[in-house]
């Protein structure tokens, strides 16, 4: 006992010493409670146990001021095996399981949303320009262009849709905040991650894009949609759960709609639809648009001349 | 001042000498104080000398030399210290230019989607290599803002000769066989590219967070082979 005695800390000889002892058994019985059968999913996915205890950490971590490096130094406080666990998070949702509370925990970090949008505006960008050097490869009145200009628009609509609409989204839930008590309320960087890491699906998907086949690619979207659009649903859900129920259904709505036009844009925009059948010759209009005449099944995309 | 200082000195050390050293007792009471000038001769060797009077072909040599063993050095990547030691930006500068130009296929004039233009490259291999610079900061690296854009900026010039290469395959034909050409060319250059960069980079980051920092580099280099393999002359 003598040796405990020693490792306590003692501030001064009159104070009483502090046992670091007890406060950490209090959460671990809670967490057994939860592991009991028959416990709502609920608060697996709410985490209330931690909490408290993650929102004291988290004001205690950004304590420098705005205008020093050390500031922006604690939003890039991840490891590797960290960034790939998030990751894999993303692309593996578990059913009930909230992705901010499970991988986040309270430290969103800016690495996994920047890099994985500017990966997925060159992976987009590359993967359209060789699905369309594919698709018109063999026809004499082809000559390939490497669509430059395509990487800038690629770009702004991506990190537009990473960066705008959460902060959309965090301004509406603070605002709902104000009328409803809700128990979960995300900050702006966690929602800014979990948008971040819910896009890395689609990198796999837009160089699988490549294959000239409708059928696929309509699949590959669909499911794509579905594991990056759960990954958003089960950490938005219990944000808005407690509050009107239209208003909470309309919010989780608008957020899959959002993501379901991000997708199809992308995919109508960058990769020229496969043609079943023998196109007509491609007419040039005088300014340079060039419209593909007949088709049977095929949606016509006017290639519009590049905006300067 | 100065003389009474001596003066006393002069006599402690006396009383010390002739004493012998157990009766050394300095009373408290002497004043300390006065200036302690060190005599300053006027034989330490000039340091660094005077670069006005030098011929200026000397000067443009002398920079020129240090550009051209950071060449060699990229193409020789081994753990020399010069690249990160003396940086300097016109080798970069050089590379960066000299690439854009040639990745200039004419296309300026028409309307169509063609390549980057010329402002465009410039953009992206600068503004890449800061948006690098500043991750491996933000991560916890040692190196400093320049050295690593120094680096970054020498270790294009893998990318600049497999441009050449591939301008100069193009002269002779545009079909399979100059485009499987230019594609094991550029491959081997970007590999040689990457592996250079992050042999010089890879040392100042913290060891559990080297690879979320060598894939931007990764990124970066590949954005630009990809430029480079997709270039065609009009």
């Amino acid at each position: 006992m003598a040796a405990a005695d020693d490792l306590k800390f003692q501030a001064n000889p009159g104070a009483t010493t502090i046992s670091i002892d007890e406060p950490v058994q209090i959460p671990k019985n809670q967490r057994s409670r939860l592991q009991e059968p028959g416990r709502e999913e609920d608060d697996e996915l709410l985490g209330t146990d931690d909490s408290d205890k993650t929102e004291l950490l988290a004001g205690q971590k950004k304590s420098a001021p705005f205008w020093t490096f050390d500031y922006y130094q604690t939003f890039f406080d991840v490891d590797t095996y960290q960034v790939l666990d998030r990751i894999k998070g993303s692309v593996f949702p578990v059913p009930g399981k909230n992705f901010v509370r499970l991988y986040i925990r309270s430290n969103p970090d800016l690495y996994g949303p920047f890099w994985i949008c500017a990966t997925l505006v060159f992976t987009i960008a590359v993967s359209g320009n060789l699905s369309n050097f594919f698709i018109h490869l063999g026809k004499p009145t082809y000559h390939y262009v490497p669509e430059f200009r395509k990487v800038s628009i690629a770009a702004t609509t991506i990190y537009a849709y990473a960066w705008l609409v959460p902060l959309a989204l965090w301004g509406f839930l603070m605002w709902r905040n104000s009328k409803v008590m809700n128990i979960v309320s995300y900050s702006f960087l966690e929602i800014v991650c979990v948008y971040g890491y819910s896009l890395f699906v689609y990198i796999p998907t837009a160089m699988l894009w490549i294959i000239p086949e409708r059928v696929v690619r309509w699949v590959l979207m669909m499911f794509s949609l579905c594991l990056s659009g759960s990954v958003l649903v089960m950490t938005f859900w219990p944000a808005v759960r407690d509050d009107n129920r239209r208003i909470a259904l309309a919010t989780v709505g608008t957020i899959i709609l959002l993501h379901a036009l991000l997708s199809v844009g992308c995919l109508a925009y960058f990769f020229d639809a496969p043609e079943v059948d023998f196109p007509a010759p491609i007419i040039p209009a005088h300014n340079g648009t060039t419209v593909i005449t007949k088709s049977v099944n095929k949606v016509t995309m006017p290639v519009s001349p590049s905006v300067q | 001042m100065g003389a009474g200082l001596y003066f006393f000195l002069s006599k402690a050390l006396k009383t010390v000498q002739f004493a012998g050293l157990a009766d050394v007792s300095i009373s408290e009471d002497i004043p300390v104080e006065g200036e302690i000038t060190v005599p300053v001769g006027s034989h330490s060797p000039e340091d660094d000398f005077s670069t006005l009077d030098e011929p200026v072909k000397d000067t443009i040599m002398r920079d020129l030399k240090a550009v051209g063993k950071k060449f060699v050095h990229v193409m020789y990547p081994k753990k020399s210290s010069a690249l990160l030691r003396d940086w300097d930006l016109w080798g970069p500068l050089v590379l960066c230019v000299s690439l854009a130009l040639m990745l200039q296929g004419g296309a300026a004039d028409s309307k169509d989607d063609g390549g980057p233009q010329f402002a465009e490259v410039f953009v992206i291999i600068w503004f890449g290599a800061v948006v690098i610079t500043l991750n491996s900061k933000l991560l916890g690296g040692t190196i400093s803002f320049f050295q690593s854009l120094c680096v970054l900026g020498y270790c294009v010039l893998p990318l600049t000769v497999a441009m050449l290469v591939c301008r100069l395959v193009l002269l002779a034909g545009a079909g399979t066989v100059s485009f499987i050409i230019r594609l094991i060319v550029v491959v081997a250059m970007f590999a040689w590219s990457t592996l250079a960069s992050t042999a010089f980079l890879a040392d100042s980051q913290p060891p559990n967070r080297k690879a979320l920092v060598v894939y931007p580099i990764f990124l970066f280099y590949f954005v630009i082979s990809w430029m480079i393999l997709t270039f065609t002359p009009q």
